[in-house]
């Protein structure tokens, strides 16, 4: 029988070692998968390379897995925000590292990643300071950089249900890199709010197949980071 | 016209309306982050446009009641939004298509700097120690096929916004279309700039004293 889920969001990391590539599901307050980002705070690994399109906010998430020193990189596109000063802070001085990464291209390079894609080319970021040092070529008059794709050891996703095969659906604009994430990753680890029973999810709607999720559990009550952040909380719980 | 009480130049919602009355019916349109995002309270009657956001979602509609906002339907700029009749969501990869495959029609952006010959610079000032962030602004220059700027004529500290050369890190060469300010609106040709329509109270040697390239008049 195929039953990946999993009684906690300890069990679901787990397995998550020192020098993991992570990628974090989400966009600002939307789809990030906090609870699971507050189990790897407690089960400790690090020297992670995190990528995920912003660096959290506040102290909760991953902007509290930063804080806790356990990011050795991140790979991103908009690594400031409103009420992220974890980040900038430790960049400003030197003990984090950043590949910045125009947002479609981190998207490309991921779904790229997912697909057994290596490599593609794009005119995004030409003549900038993004595409110094990077190979190009000219398609049809057009001058492209080269991208890699990005694979994973891990994904941790937020979604709004999901069956025990992994077939999920996404809530609004919290849906955004998850899908692709998903794809990308050795393990694909998914905390729903919801656990439906098989056929309850219309195959014409299932939005990522289970074929890609590795593990799940149930978050009934997902945390509203921007709520957490506005009440200045901090993780670990005081 | 009379000017009221010797009004000069243009106010935000003023610009943003500049920027309305450009984009035609069935235009589908991207809105940057700041004052981008007050051209969509100004649709002129009778257009329907479609607002896209990079997060993943074709149809924005306006600002939420009280009480009926939902903290995963967010904007680009991470701002609580509402979906229109027929909106769509979906991921990451889709919504770059949508931007690097050409098929927006129209982006509003925001800047810093923007040359003679439609370079912009809007993501970094390159300072040492300033932490870069670029998100999705590289994408929709190289990606979208009209790219429409509005800004204030000057920064905060006075110093032209649109210069000869840009002097901050390029979001892309050669990609701006038209230029709106609180003092003009400056279409980009040939790699020369040409004034298109001058904000009440403003003349065209006032506006040239405030940009740092040259300015052209339509014959």
């Amino acid at each position: 029988m195929i039953n990946k889920i999993v009684k906690s969001t300890t069990e679901a990391v787990a397995d998550i070692f020192d020098g993991a590539v992570i990628m974090i599901s989400g966009f600002g307050n939307a789809g990030s998968p906090i609870e699971l980002i507050h189990a790897l705070i407690d089960q400790g690994a690090k020297d992670l390379t995190i990528v995920s399109n912003n660096t959290g906010s506040g102290e909760v998430g991953l902007a509290a897995l930063i804080a806790h020193k356990r990011v050795k990189k991140m790979i991103c596109s908009f690594p400031r925000t409103a009420n992220s000063t974890v980040f900038p802070d430790l960049y400003t001085k030197g003990e984090i590292e950043l590949e910045l990464v125009p947002q479609g291209t981190l998207a490309e390079r991921i779904r790229a990643g997912g697909a057994g894609i290596p490599a593609f080319y794009t005119p995004t970021s030409v003549n900038t300071p993004l595409a110094e040092g990077k190979e190009c070529r000219t398609f049809d008059q057009t001058t492209c950089v080269i991208e890699y794709g990005i694979k994973a050891d891990f994904s941790l996703i937020k979604c709004e249900a999901a069956d025990r095969y992994g077939n999920l659906i996404y809530n609004k604009t919290a849906r955004n890199f998850g899908p692709i994430m998903c794809t990308a990753a050795n393990n694909t680890i998914v905390q729903t709010r919801r656990i439906v029973e098989l056929g309850d999810i219309d195959p014409e709607c299932v939005v990522t197949p289970g074929i890609f999720i590795k593990r799940l559990v149930e978050v009934s009550h997902p945390a509203d980071e921007a709520k957490l952040v506005s009440e200045n909380r901090r993780y670990p719980w005081s | 016209m009379e000017l009221e009480n010797n009004k000069k130049g243009w106010n935000r919602n003023e610009m943003a309306q500049k920027v309305a009355l450009d984009i035609p019916d069935g235009a589908y349109v991207n809105l940057g982050i700041g004052l981008p995002e007050l051209v969509a309270d100004f649709v002129p009657e009778g257009r329907e446009v479609i607002y896209h956001t990079e997060n993943g979602l074709l149809g924005m509609g306006p600002v939420p009641e009280p009480g009926q906002e939902d903290p995963e339907l967010i904007n680009a700029g991470k701002k609580k939004i509402t979906t229109i009749k027929g909106a769509c969501f979906f991921h990451h990869a889709d919504s770059f298509t949508m931007i690097r495959g050409q098929h927006i029609d129209i982006c509003v952006l925001g800047t810093l700097q923007v040359s003679e010959t439609g370079d912009l610079a809007n993501w970094s000032t390159g300072k040492p120690g300033s932490v870069p962030a670029v998100g999705g602004a590289m994408d929709l220059v190289s990606g979208v096929k009209t790219i429409l700027v509005i800004t204030n004529h000057c920064s905060k500290d006075g110093k032209p916004k649109i210069v000869k050369t840009c002097t901050y890190p390029l979001t892309g060469k050669a990609v701006v279309n038209c230029i709106y300010t609180d003092l003009a609106i400056i279409d980009v040709c040939d790699n020369s700039l040409f004034v298109r329509e001058l904000a009440p109270g403003i003349s065209f040697d006032y506006l040239q004293e405030k940009t740092g390239a040259k300015l052209n008049q339509y014959e």
